[in-house]
């Protein structure tokens, strides 16, 4: 892949960690991934693997008692990390946005929709209200909600409604990147669709760059060029769909794929995958995923793996050879 | 790609229905209300005839009355008559806003209603004017406790308020006195106005301030007391609110922390607070009985306490009345503003 | 499995630092309560030789300096913890079994029982406690039999409400409905499966209500309706208040009283929000 202009989003490195009463955990471990203006990024792995606490690092919206201990996050070569709390509030929304897992309570519930889209455009735009009003609408119905439930408060919006409602937010001041944590998570599939072509063509159109969150593999197929997969907070394997979905190479990875059923072969349960997910405060030494492992060696559980190319588009974090 | 999204019908509730269905609430609540008022009634009146001892038989512990002197006295007051017809005039009477009269003299007449509308404005200035400081008090110190928890300045809001809310508020006032009046001479102890010192006499300006160097010291420890307790609640509701998504969403923004406290979290944290402020109006009158005993303050609560030493029944009854009504109806405008300011009820 | 629930909450107040303190206050109190005048060398109702032996700011004989008839304060103050914390325990076990009892009934029958018991529950929440006490203490006689009694039979009230409110919940669990199917009675079902699922949050609120009936009880003896031949704090208080320690300037008297009450009030206090916390599922998340 050429690169002609600085990526949209490079993440290198990133350690976010937690303090907690017995010690520190360290949710996100040492994570890269990038993404150019226009491309979407799926972010998968399962509950606890540091996938939301990475995305949340990226604006530096960790609660209180997160931190960022290490690495670069640059959005547009600017360097995130290296702004104090003041400096990156400009950046928020207005370069980076989110729509967040659960829009049930994401929206205020004492304050009108249209004022809580309109709230980011006086903010970043300097519009007034009545003018920030207008474009609040102009984005609900962008979405498909209609404009007169600009007035309306949150809790008069269905699920649906309510998760579109939060996407033509996060859309308010042109980001140039939108980061969806499980958009879809909490609604019925046929809605699902709808929010996922929804995003696909608002993307295309405004040419965004999207991060996908989700532990559900079958949205990135449809949405996503690059996907990338962690475990533990490290990422085991980053690759285009066609490189995870048909030739993948990290064991997690080959067993999330085939924890999905397929439709075209003979029903089956699919094998879970056994053990429990590592102690983030005192990982193991070596992988991360060796323990759980059905292929693992000692090298696995003594050297820490590193990214190693198997190709233009895709790496893997593991040692073991790949046949394709 | 799919068409465009039509929403369901029922999603969009014209005003007219809202109104009617909140017309319909706010009916059902007087309706309600009415009723409790009504067992009120009785129970004032059952209240007050079960209990043992009646003026008659205090009146024969203190003065030489003969037995004839009390028969009278009980003929006069209708305490002879048989229960029933006893409470078919006290509520013939009450709906003419008869409460009877008092079997003591209180210096403003004898007549319950009389009395008690002398007495009421000094408990209303007292009451009001702590409530307004003790909320003042209890949002910002709740707030600041609730945003900054578990630092130094929560640690010491926390123990101050729950000091302030564990002590008696006549032992508070013992304290003060001490310091102020004993002491250093500073404040007067007593009255709600220097003996003599009457409006016309020497002139409104120096009657109010000589009323309001009165009111310092029990203003300062009802409103401590209050604001202690409302400290608490602020901090407990801002601890719930703080943890809330929609606070990320707004600081994702780009909102400066202030901003996010302000527009976002203090909206909803007041909710439970105005809940809080009018319910406890019905129980601060309770506080205000030991306050005005202490400092003299001519209130309604000083009066529950000479009525209550004096066994007087009928001005018991018209008190408690008053302050079981004024509870109820508090609640209930409590119930019905909140009905207006959280727009999940308004709308729903 | 019970018996680990149990070890489990003892470990969690151990580590909550307030509860432990709250713990620590109330224990302290027991003990001076129980054992407290076997330490004592005045008897409290010792009252001084001479007149010069009246009004003695704390000196080394007298800890705590006499009162107005010569009576060591210390001794006073002592004594007074058993009044005091006697009244309150049974107080709030009179208004927890009343509370509990009609919460659970009303909560479990549903229907026209429900809601007649949740009007009178509403009813005696709107009449004013201190008034109505005083009434009550002030016509009945001033023993202290009856300041427990008038005290738990008026604050049942928000137990009842609270305790209604988790019954609804316990209700609607699976094994609850299974245990009706099965044709249980309705006695063996409230006490036997709703009353333990109810009792942590009722054992929270009752160290709350405790809290609230020494203030009560504190108050009432203040206002001279306590019971003279079992002085509490309280009447340290209103005897100060009598014979106008406040004016002679004579601290000694009431603010030792004062401080017990505020301690035993916060310890209670304390006790109580921590209970809250770990026994109350839904503050668990926080």
């Amino acid at each position: 892949m050429e690169q002609t202009a600085p990526r949209l989003l490079e993440v290198k490195d990133l350690k976010t960690y937690f303090h907690t009463q017995k010690g520190d955990a360290k949710a996100v471990d040492g994570v890269s991934f990038s993404l150019n203006a226009g491309e979407a990024l799926g972010l998968v792995g399962e509950s606890g693997c540091g996938k939301t606490t990475a995305a949340l690092s990226i604006c530096r919206l960790l609660p209180a008692n997160g931190y960022i201990a290490d690495g670069e996050i640059l959005v547009d070569g600017v360097d995130y990390c290296k702004l104090n709390d003041k400096e990156i509030l400009p950046h928020r929304w207005k370069d980076v946005s989110m729509i967040f897992q659960g829009a049930m309570n994401a929206f205020n519930p004492v304050k009108t929709v249209g004022w809580q889209i309109a709230e980011a455009i006086m903010l970043h735009d300097g519009l007034d209200k009545k003018a920030a009003m207008e474009r609040a609408g102009d984005l609900l119905e962008l979405v498909e909600v209609p404009r007169d439930r600009v007035r309306h408060y949150p809790h008069e919006f269905s699920g649906g409604m309510k998760q579109r409602a939060m996407i033509s937010m996060a859309l308010a001041c042109n980001p140039k990147l939108i980061i969806g944590d499980e958009p879809t998570t909490a609604l019925d599939v046929m809605v699902q669709a709808q929010i996922l072509n929804l995003l696909e063509r608002l993307r295309r159109e405004i040419h965004m760059g999207m991060i996908l969150i989700t532990h559900d593999l079958s949205i990135l197929g449809e949405t996503c060029d690059k996907i990338a997969v962690m475990y533990a907070g490290r990422i085991a394997e980053t690759g285009s769909v066609d490189d995870i979905f048909r030739h993948a190479a990290h064991p997690y990875t080959q067993k999330l794929i085939s924890c999905f059923p397929d439709i075209s072969k003979r029903k089956e349960i699919p094998d879970g995958i056994p053990g429990f997910p590592p102690n983030l405060i005192a990982p193991p030494k070596g992988c991360r995923f060796a323990p759980r492992c059905e292929f693992s060696c000692d090298k696995c559980r003594e050297v820490d793996p590193f990214m190693r190319r198997l190709s233009d588009s895709h790496s893997v974090a593991c040692h073991l050879e790949v046949e394709k | 790609m799919a068409g465009a999204f039509i929403p369901p019908s029922f999603c969009i509730v014209p005003k007219e229905v809202t109104n009617l269905s909140q017309a319909i609430r706010i009916a059902k609540k007087i309706f309600y209300l009415l009723i409790t008022i009504f067992f009120v009634l009785v129970f004032n009146f059952v209240l007050f005839r079960l209990l043992p001892g009646s003026i008659s038989t205090k009146m024969a512990h203190t003065a030489h009355a003969n037995a004839t002197a009390l028969a009278n006295l009980d003929k006069y007051y209708g305490l002879n008559q048989p229960m029933v017809q006893q409470f078919l005039t006290y509520f013939t009477k009450l709906l003419h806003l008869d409460l009877g009269n008092t079997f003591a003299s209180y210096g403003g007449g004898t007549d319950v209603w009389d009395v008690m509308a002398s007495r009421i404005g000094p408990t209303v200035v007292l009451l009001g004017l702590a409530e307004i400081i003790a909320f003042i008090l209890g949002t910002v110190f709740g707030v600041i406790a609730g945003w900054k928890r578990g630092k130094v300045i929560d640690k010491t809001l926390l123990t101050s308020s729950l000091t302030f809310y564990a002590m008696p508020t006549f032992w508070l006032s013992m304290m003060l006195i001490l310091i102020f009046c004993t002491k250093a001479n500073l404040l007067p102890s007593m009255g709600m106005y220097t003996t003599g010192f009457r409006k016309e006499i020497v002139g409104a300006a120096a009657y109010y301030k000589d009323v309001a160097r009165h009111l310092i010291l029990p203003l300062a420890c009802m409103s401590l007391g209050l604001a202690g307790e409302y400290t608490l609640t602020m901090r407990s509701t801002m601890m719930d609110v703080l943890t809330e998504d929609y606070m990320t969403t707004a600081r994702a923004k780009g909102f400066k922390e202030g901003y996010v406290l302000r527009k976002h979290a203090l909206p909803n944290a007041m909710l439970p607070m105005v809940t809080l402020i009018c319910m406890n109006l019905g129980f601060a009158i309770g506080g205000a009985i030991t306050l005005e005993q202490m400092f003299s303050w001519p209130g309604i609560g000083a009066l529950t306490y000479t009525a209550i030493a004096n066994r007087d029944y009928t001005l018991l009854q018209g008190i408690f009345l008053l302050t079981t009504v004024s509870t109820i109806v508090a609640n209930f405008l409590a119930d019905i503003l909140y009905g207006f300011i959280d727009p999940r009820i308004k709308n729903s | 499995m019970r018996q680990v629930r149990v070890n489990d909450f003892f470990r969690q107040v151990r580590e909550n630092k307030s509860a432990m303190v709250g713990v620590c206050i109330i224990i302290f109190f027991l003990l001076v309560a129980i054992f407290g005048p076997m330490f004592l060398h005045f008897d409290v109702s010792q009252t001084g030789a001479n007149i010069r032996d009246t009004w003695l700011a704390p000196c080394r004989q007298h800890l705590l300096g006499t009162d107005h008839l010569g009576r060591d304060l210390l001794a006073f103050l002592v004594t007074g913890a058993r009044s005091s914390l006697a009244v309150a325990f049974f107080a709030t076990l009179i208004s927890m079994i009343i509370g509990t009892a009609i919460g659970i009934i009303s909560g479990y029958s549903g229907g026209w029982v429900d809601n007649l018991l949740m009007r009178i529950t509403d009813f005696v929440l709107c009449i004013p406690w201190l008034p109505l006490c005083m009434v009550l203490a002030s016509f009945m006689g001033t023993s202290i039999i009856n300041i427990i009694l008038v005290i738990g039979l008026t604050g049942w009230a928000g137990s009842a409400r609270l305790v209604r409110a988790q019954t609804l919940s316990v209700k609607e669990m699976t094994y609850v409905e299974r245990t009706v199917s099965l044709g249980a009675r309705n006695w063996h079902i409230m006490f036997r499966h709703i009353l333990p699922n109810v009792f942590p949050i009722v054992f929270a609120n009752t160290v709350l209500d405790a809290a609230g009936a020494i203030s009560t009880e504190t108050t009432l003896s203040f206002l001279g309706l306590g019971d003279p031949t079992n002085p509490s704090w309280g009447m340290i208080l209103y005897y100060a208040e009598a014979n106008n320690a406040v004016s002679r300037g004579a601290w000694w008297y009431f603010l030792p009283a004062g401080i017990c009450v505020i301690l035993v009030v916060l310890g209670f206090t304390l006790m109580g929000y921590a209970f809250d916390e770990i026994l109350n599922p839904k503050l668990k998340e926080r």
